[in-house]
């Protein structure tokens, strides 16, 4: 059985066509997105949200994270108020006396880190598994798919927590337990896609002039199974960032060394009572954000990239 | 039929086996239960007596032959912090777990398949470009942090609500529930409907697909040629058919709230299994996290089966086989 | 009171914080659930206190761990290895029978036989011979000399010798821990008796009135609600979930100040944060030169270096900005007024002069890098406070960096690491002297580490003085209590003030909040009782 576990796996059990035959421009994949204004304005939110994580450290007021210039004695600053260097804490400091904001640019370097670095590998490891499901077929096709089957019956929080909690802390750690977490979707996608594709003129045209397996499987097959791929990925990066935040939160994913956005949330969540919001709520909002856009990018390709929708 | 589920039981005891060889071997790999539980001024000789009562003092293979043996005659072990049963301390949290999770069910279908059914036959209004955009936010956002949020405002800010706890219970048929009691109710309401957020989400976007592929056939076409009235064609024609996938597809969600309440009875104290698990997690106490997984496991193996037989049915179309999409 | 509150009346709310101090109920918010109600399964703070509520000890620690009589009226020593404890007359149980030497020598004898605990009594039990006089009168026999017999006898609680269980492998006297914590064997004398534990939620106690003691019972009724999460603790109080609180976050203290509707009590706690260095490695493995080559010296065996580190730590400012007030600053292992305290240490002042000065002395003038590890989990803002000293070793010519972790990765690793051996070379931890003087932390910290004597269990950085070791050991067979308590000072003088065995940072201070109209008499083992919380 496939569970449709969220509405973001499109493209699983052939939900999702190829773009029509031919190719359709790019420019009219533009045109089309840019229909929705709330999509553009979220593809503009990622943009920005991916610049700041690039130039983090040059734009970024102070280094939170080097000790000789971090002080203690600057601790729980209100928004607005002065550190002991000079600079001015915009959205104040936390209780070590880190300016928030360089925190949450520091932060959100490390989610991004994360969510980017977990689905890159993650969609390599799937695509590759689910290629060869769908080229080869038989057997390896039904042991493929059906280890992929068991582990999408499981909510991805369940399995990461198992993992964290046998792999223990750190960025590596998290990393293997998103990736272990994700590729199953990008298996099931390619191959629900990669399926369709290989009954077609052209995969057996070139499987007859000779070439060999692997140049039909990445040269001709993949490209074709892209769109649906891409919007998969996108959503799943705002998933794999989401996720790591609530292991975060739970204690279970990075130390509080590296603090991803998720823990400087939930290592504000100690001053909720105290009247210093700013240390929890602030880096919530950027997440919510840095997460809301990737959605909404997301969504909206499905809604272009997928014919089928548009009725 | 038969041969259908001795192969998905099969499936289910080779999982369990991979993920309780998994856990049983990695919790020790990160700490040692004994030093968290030792007293500060304990000696070494009474450390040793506490590895060996753990039966820790054995080598690793030892352990885990000894755990299935005890496992294949239901003893799950007993937890190293409290040293009960694991399994009990499990089903002991059990209910409130399960009520909180049919709360957050019913609260996101009985507010979400309106929302998504209006979003589908309007598809072009403001409103429902305004429920499918906070749909989108509805799944993107933290759910601890939105818990975190909602202590605040409801509780801390406006007093309205108890910030956590479950309250208290009464006996339905043996079983300790809260929503029965006014004080039970007050404290189910915010955890809920936290976890029903996500979920909440979904159901709008199911039931807006549904609606959006059904109001195109032709019995919906032919019932409004009829004269229907468009109430009952919403509410017989239209409803019926979506809610095939809907209660499918929550059928499968549910074990899948049980998980995520993990996050939920955090933020909020509640006394369920998902806090049993941090807690133990925290603990490094085994048996107790094989337990749950295990538990959890069969739970789900249990709940995809019961769908799948009773989709089939349901709808005699789909056969009973491994279904390759 | 609950039942007052609805939906959207937040001045009901308000208002239900303020009035109620009539019935005599009270709800406790508390961080820590204990493991067991079996009052042998585990010798930790939030069982015995839960658990002292039921059964009676034959001596009790007051708020200050000073002794009274709690089962016993009275002891004396008869000779040099016996004491005589005479019970208090017409002390009946729960179930009504009565308590006698043979309910105190059956409890003993459990504790000091029991299977499969987390950790036992032993260490107050082992080498004590318990002999029935009469049926009031009790003798206590040891080898040698036993001057803390009376601090010893504060632990073990008194169950009843006809106790039923339900174990019929006959471990533990036929009785288990889960006899205890369904309530079947949950039979003591104490001033409360137990009505039922909710997992995970709550314990719920009631009072006992045929209880002849001299514990104070203001309460009829005693609900005790386990709210991990330090906020939502908070935030149960504010919203009139419960009466009082413990373990109030540091951070919190100042806004519930200024709140009318809340009381502070505060005290200081039997507890030390500090420093264990690692003295018994040539090369220590976190410590190393600037550029992060390892040295081919250890700066940590050097008293100097300890010293000159002391002195880089800013107590007074940590004190102020990372606890928030609450802690003081220290010098020794328990703050002043405890049994066994060094009139001559006082907390290092800061000093980087003096502490760079003598490290040029030490022959590392340009200093050197280290790692420095604590739990993140563990101590009031743990973490926080060695973020702190990070940043004041790394502005005084240490760089340092600072490692966290939670408590159940962290212990293992700095007690025995990969080869068996303490993993780190510098690490942050506490100690809470449960006897409630200084023997308890000199023998488990300083003392030379010695698995066969029991010595030195804790001794993480393997601190080794033969000076000192004598001391102690001359100290803890001396009943005597004028000299006991004078050599106990200057073992500390040696291990702490010559040796800077450890460094001490500050003690810490315990905070209870509770609503108008209720304080706390705060407890220095940091336990949270319900009859120490009385009307304002």
């Amino acid at each position: 059985m496939t569970a449709v576990h969220d509405d973001t796996n499109v493209g699983g059990a052939g939900a999702a066509k190829p773009i029509a035959e031919g190719e359709t421009p790019f420019r009219r994949f533009l045109n089309d997105y840019a229909e929705s204004k709330v999509a553009v304005g979220g593809a503009v939110g990622v943009a920005i949200v991916l610049l700041i994580a690039l130039f983090g450290p040059w734009i970024s007021p102070t280094d939170p994270y080097d000790l000789a210039s971090v002080t203690f004695m600057d601790n729980r600053l209100h928004p607005g108020g002065t550190m002991g260097s000079g600079v001015t804490a915009m959205l104040g400091t936390d209780g070590l006396g880190r300016d928030m904001v360089s925190a949450m640019i520091y932060g959100l370097r490390i989610s991004l880190g994360v969510g980017i670095g977990s689905g890159i590998i993650a969609l390599l490891i799937g695509v590759s598994f689910g290629l060869c499901a769908a080229y080869f077929g038989g057997k390896v096709d039904t042991v493929i798919m059906r280890v992929v089957d068991i582990q999408l019956s499981f909510p991805a929080i369940l399995i990461a927590l198992v993992l964290l909690a046998t792999l223990g802390k750190g960025i590596d750690k998290i990393i293997v337990a998103l990736v272990l977490v994700q590729w199953a979707y990008y298996a099931r996608t390619v191959r629900g896609s990669a399926l369709v594709e290989r009954r077609r003129e052209y995969i057996e045209a070139a499987t007859c002039l000779g070439l060999s397996k692997p140049r039909v499987i990445f040269g001709h097959m993949l490209p074709n199974c892209l769109p649906p791929l891409i919007v998969v990925a996108t959503m799943q990066v705002a998933h794999a960032i989401l996720l790591e935040a609530t292991l975060s939160f739970l204690g279970l994913g990075l130390p509080v060394t590296e603090p991803s956005l998720g823990l400087l949330i939930a290592n504000g969540f100690e001053y909720m009572m105290s009247g210093e919001y700013w240390i929890s709520v602030y880096p919530g909002l950027a997440l919510l954000f840095t997460i809301v856009t990737i959605n909404v990018v997301g969504d909206r390709l499905r809604d272009v990239l997928n014919p089928r929708l548009q009725k | 039929m038969t041969v259908f589920v001795i192969r998905r039981l099969l499936q289910a005891a080779l999982v369990m086996i991979i993920m309780s060889l998994l856990v049983f071997g990695g919790v020790f790999l990160v700490g040692d239960p004994v030093e968290m539980l030792v007293a500060d001024d304990a000696d070494q000789a009474e450390r040793q007596a506490i590895i060996k009562s753990m039966g820790l003092d054995l080598p690793f293979y030892m352990q885990y032959l000894r755990f299935i043996g005890n496992a294949l005659q239901g003893d799950m072990g007993n937890s190293f912090v409290f040293q009960e049963p694991a399994m009990e301390l499990i089903l002991e949290r059990m209910p409130a777990t399960f009520e909180l999770a049919i709360a957050a069910l019913l609260i996101a279908v009985v507010i979400g398949i309106p929302l998504g059914i209006y979003a589908g036959l309007k598809a072009d209004s403001w409103m429902s470009k305004t429920i499918m955009t906070a749909s989108i936010l509805g799944f993107s956002v933290p759910t601890f942090w939105v818990g975190i949020m909602m202590i605040l405002f409801f509780a801390v800010i406006l007093g309205w609500l108890p910030s956590t706890g479950r309250g208290d219970t009464v006996e339905l048929f043996g079983i300790p529930v809260s929503f029965l009691t006014l004080d039970g109710l007050q404290h189910l309401i915010l955890p809920a409907v936290n976890l029903a957020l996500f979920k909440l989400s979904m159901v709008i976007r199911l039931a807006r697909a549904g609606t959006r592929e059904v109001v195109h056939q032709d019995y919906i076409k032919f019932a409004r040629a009829k004269g229907l009235s468009t109430g009952r064609i919403i509410g017989v024609h239209l409803f019926k058919n979506i809610m095939i996938p809907v209660v499918t597809v929550l059928g499968l969600e549910f074990g899948g709230l049980i998980a995520f309440s993990v996050v939920t009875e955090t933020v909020f104290a509640w006394p369920g299994m998902g806090k049993l698990l941090i807690d133990s997690i925290g603990f490094l106490d085994r048996p107790v996290i094989v337990a749950y997984l295990l538990f959890v496991v069969g739970l789900f193996v249990f709940i995809n089966l019961v769908v799948d037989v009773l989709y089939s049915v349901l709808d005699p179309r789909v056969r009973l086989q491994e279904v390759k999409s | 009171m609950k039942a007052l509150r609805r939906l959207g009346l937040a001045a009901v709310a308000v208002s239900a914080m303020t009035t109620n101090v009539l019935a005599a109920d009270i709800v406790i918010g508390i961080r820590s659930e204990p493991s067991s109600m079996d009052p042998y399964f585990h010798n930790l703070t939030p069982n015995n206190s839960m658990i002292g509520h039921v059964f009676e000890r034959l001596v009790e620690f007051d708020s200050n761990q000073a002794i009274f009589g709690g089962a016993a009226e009275s002891w004396k020593p008869v000779n040099d290895t016996t004491w005589e404890f005479k019970l208090r007359e017409g002390i009946k149980f729960h179930d009504g029978s009565d308590l006698t030497v043979d309910d105190v020598i059956f409890s003993f004898e459990r504790a000091d036989n029991y299977e499969g605990g987390n950790s036992s009594f032993r260490t107050y039990t082992k080498g004590k011979k318990l002999v029935k006089v009469d049926d009031l009168t009790l003798h206590i026999v040891t080898e040698e000399p036993y001057p803390l017999m009376a601090n010893d006898l504060t632990t073990v609680m008194i169950m009843s010798s006809e106790a039923k269980g339900t174990d019929s492998s006959g471990k533990n006297k036929g009785i288990s821990a889960k006899d205890f914590n369904d309530g079947t064997a949950t039979i003591g004398s104490g001033p409360y008796k137990f009505v039922e534990w909710k997992k995970g939620e709550e314990i719920v106690l009631e009072k006992y009135d045929g209880y002849t003691g001299k514990v104070a019972q203001p309460w009829d009724k005693v609900t005790f609600k386990f709210i991990k999460s330090e906020p939502a603790r908070v935030a149960a109080l504010l919203a009139g979930d419960v009466d009082a609180i413990d373990n109030v976050p540091t951070v919190d203290i100042e806004r519930l100040k200024k709140d009318p509707r809340v009381t502070l009590s505060s005290g200081i706690s039997n507890r030390v944060i500090y420093l264990h260095l690692d003295q018994f490695r040539d090369v220590s493995p976190f410590v190393t030169d600037k550029a992060g080559n390892p040295l081919t010296s250890n700066p940590l065996k050097d008293a100097r270096v300890r010293k000159a580190l002391s002195m880089m730590i800013n107590r007074e400012a940590i004190v102020e900005r990372v606890m928030e007030g609450v802690a003081i600053p220290a010098g020794q292992l328990l703050p002043k007024g405890f049994f066994g305290v060094s009139p001559n240490l006082k907390p290092d002042p800061y000093d980087p002069a003096a502490a760079k000065k003598l490290l040029a002395e030490a022959g590392y003038p340009d200093g050197f890098a280290l790692t420095a590890h604590g739990p993140n989990d563990r101590y009031i803002n743990d973490a926080k406070i060695l973020e702190a000293i990070g940043q004041l070793f790394t502005s005084n010519g240490i760089p340092t960096k600072v490692e966290t972790m939670t408590k159940n990765v962290f212990f293992k690793r700095a007690s025995s690491g990969a080869d068996g051996q303490p993993e780190f070379s510098l690490v942050l931890v506490g100690w809470g002297s449960g006897t409630g003087e200084a023997s308890s932390p000199l023998k488990s910290l300083l003392a030379t580490h010695d698995k066969e004597k029991g010595m030195g269990a804790s001794n993480r950085g393997r601190h080794s003085n033969p000076k000192m070791d004598a001391l102690l050991n001359q100290a803890l067979a001396t009943v005597d209590d004028a000299k006991r308590e004078k050599l106990l000072a200057e073992a500390t003088d040696v291990g702490i003030g010559e040796d800077m065995g450890i460094i001490p940072l500050h003690y810490q201070v315990n905070t209870w909040a509770t609503k108008k109209g209720i304080k706390y008499i705060p407890r220095t083992d940091e336990r949270t009782t319900a009859f120490d919380f009385v009307p304002e």
